[in-house]
């Protein structure tokens, strides 16, 4: 295990466990039972992905349960609030866009003779990239019945892309370890987010996509202030009954 | 006129009665007399609301679940409920009643969900509790459901019980990682056994001799069994699991009686099951409140989707008079 593979586990890793967890919110309350069962399936995926990612790292459950909230890596854009159906569909479509173009990537990478590393995200990425595209699919359907739909849907949607746009450029901070090269993945990432806001009769939101506080910082442990009651829930139950199993 | 049609109505009459006899499965276009139907269509609404409003008391516990291994079974679990409420409300929809009509009657408690998930989850061992003995006692009574005269309802109870058997062992084997686990482990799931042992047999229903709707329900072949032969075969089920898993079921009467084959339990607090019935059990307030407000806050995504396809017909149209030259496939 390389440094450097271990810190891109991480990041990929968290980011991938910490959406789960919020998606996982959802159950029992989605606007429509089909929302219930897709919401849940790619909670499940995801949390897939951050299993072996961070088995990867070290133990899972470790990682997961025992770590503060200064120690995870994820972008700040995943641990953002559920909000109401519209920001988290904006939230799926800006991370899934993301995921997808970068996975993509990583699986089709050409195989450098001797490094393991790489053929080990390649390995993962090709797996998840067929999971990933489905999630894409669902946000963009959704941000398109949501955009163009009725006057109040187009509203709130606008509302959450607009609230979460300053989340998003944080996704381009290198990451060690992942070998892409990160602006052409930006530059496809912005095409392909705002094509699909343009179908969606949105308007591709004008504010800076990072600020002088969140420019990668959750990727350096600084993280938004609803993260740490997020790990308190998630955390409690593991944490009160040390060394068990379960 | 008259005699012609009571005529007719007795020869679809006999032709039912015969296919039941028989043991053939009833069709959707097929005749089938009236209360059948409203008894389908009543057992079949209640059986899929139950599995939508079963989905909150685990899904209280998926934020909370305490390693990753057991989150994504409680999700995986989660999901299959909606799945299975899916499945459920489109049977009932073969007998001519749409899905927001029967989501309405459980909105406003016009129809009923099972009593059992009226109670809370305190502990996470309740998620084990009830994967082995609230599932466990689904499958026993949904079975002999496989075997249902109605065709629709039969084929998804085929699907809905491989899945609930997976559940229901992935809860036994949760608990058993409790019992063996630490002390504080092992009380924890002794703890939620006794709070829902009880409830879990109430899932069978009131005793033979106070069941409205058996004893026409066997005659139709919905029913197999009455509901008093499956609990005591649920109950003869459970009894040396718990030892295996080395936990007590909180009944003093509880023992094997050799003349009758079974074992013989003690008597079940009816008054308490109607009182959950009614709606003053633990949770009916939260659980229906919290149903309805994700309908209702739901409501202006499913008008942007209606909208939307709304327009996406549209526009197909306009292509197809010509009017727009753009596709928007």
């Amino acid at each position: 295990m390389t440094t450097s593979l271990n810190t891109a586990a991480l990041a990929l890793g968290d980011d991938a466990l910490v959406l789960s967890h919020r998606l996982g919110e959802w159950a029992g309350h989605a606007p429509v039972l089909e929302e219930e069962v897709a919401l849940a399936n790619i909670a499940l995926d995801l949390l897939g992905q951050a299993r072996v990612l961070l088995s990867l790292a070290g133990d899972e459950d470790e990682l997961a349960f025992l770590r503060e909230e200064r120690a995870f890596r994820n972008a700040q854009l995943v641990e953002q609030p559920n909000g109401d159906f519209a920001h988290t569909i904006a939230r799926q479509l800006y991370f899934s866009t993301y995921q997808r173009l970068l996975y993509g990537r990583l699986a089709a990478a050409e195989s450098r003779a001797g490094d393991e590393q790489q053929d080990t995200l390649k390995a993962l990425a090709a797996k998840a990239v067929k999971e990933v595209a489905y999630h894409q699919d669902h946000a963009e359907q959704w941000t398109l019945r949501l955009g163009d739909g009725t006057p109040e849907s187009h509203d709130r949607m606008q509302r959450a892309c607009d609230a979460l746009w300053r989340f998003t450029g944080e996704l381009f901070q290198p990451v060690e370890g992942v070998d892409v090269d990160w602006r052409e993945l930006e530059a496809d990432w912005l095409a392909s987010v705002s094509a699909v806001l343009g179908r969606a009769a949105l308007s591709v939101p004008e504010g800076r996509r990072e600020t002088p506080w969140s420019a990668g910082a959750g990727r350096q442990g600084v993280h938004t202030e609803s993260f740490g009651r997020m790990l308190a829930e998630m955390q409690h139950l593991h944490r009160s009954h040390p060394g068990a199993s379960w | 006129m008259t005699a012609v049609t009571a005529d007719s109505q007795e020869a679809y009459e006999a032709v039912f009665d015969a296919a039941v006899a028989a043991d053939e499965r009833i069709e959707p276009r097929d005749w089938m007399p009236d209360a059948y139907r409203a008894t389908l269509v009543r057992q079949i609404a209640q059986h899929a609301h139950s599995e939508i409003i079963g989905m909150q008391p685990e899904a209280n516990w998926i934020t909370r679940a305490p390693s990753l291994r057991r989150k994504a079974i409680l999700m995986a679990k989660v999901q299959d409920e909606a799945g299975h409420g899916l499945y459920l409300y489109s049977a009932a929809e073969t007998l001519g009643t749409g899905r927001d009509e029967l989501l309405d009657k459980l909105h406003s408690g016009r129809q009923k969900y099972s009593s059992i998930f009226n109670y809370p989850t305190l502990t996470w061992a309740d998620v084990g509790a009830i994967g082995w003995l609230v599932d466990g006692a689904a499958i026993t009574n949904q079975v002999p459901l496989c075997r249902c005269s109605y065709g629709p309802y039969a084929r998804a109870m085929v699907r809905i019980c491989k899945e609930e058997s997976f559940h229901q062992r992935q809860g036994y084997e949760a608990l058993l990682a409790l019992s063996r686990g630490t002390p504080a482990q092992h009380e924890m799931a002794q703890d939620a056994v006794n709070r829902w042992w009880w409830p879990s047999l109430m899932m069978f229903g009131p005793p033979d001799d106070e069941s409205a709707h058996s004893a026409q329900s066997m005659a139709w072949k919905i029913k197999r069994h009455s509901n008093d032969e499956l609990r005591q075969r649920f109950v003869d089920i459970c009894v040396p699991q718990a030892e295996s898993l080395r936990l007590t079921l909180p009944d003093p009467d509880l023992r094997w009686n050799e003349e009758r084959g079974h074992h013989d339990f003690g008597a079940i607090d009816w008054a308490e099951f109607r009182e959950v019935l009614k709606g003053n059990g633990p949770c009916n307030e939260q659980r229906i409140t919290q149903r309805r407000r994700a309908h209702d806050e739901g409501a202006w995504v499913r008008e942007a989707a209606a909208a939307y396809a709304a327009k996406q017909n549209d526009r197909i149209k306009g292509d197809e008079s010509g009017e727009t030259g753009e596709a928007t496939a």
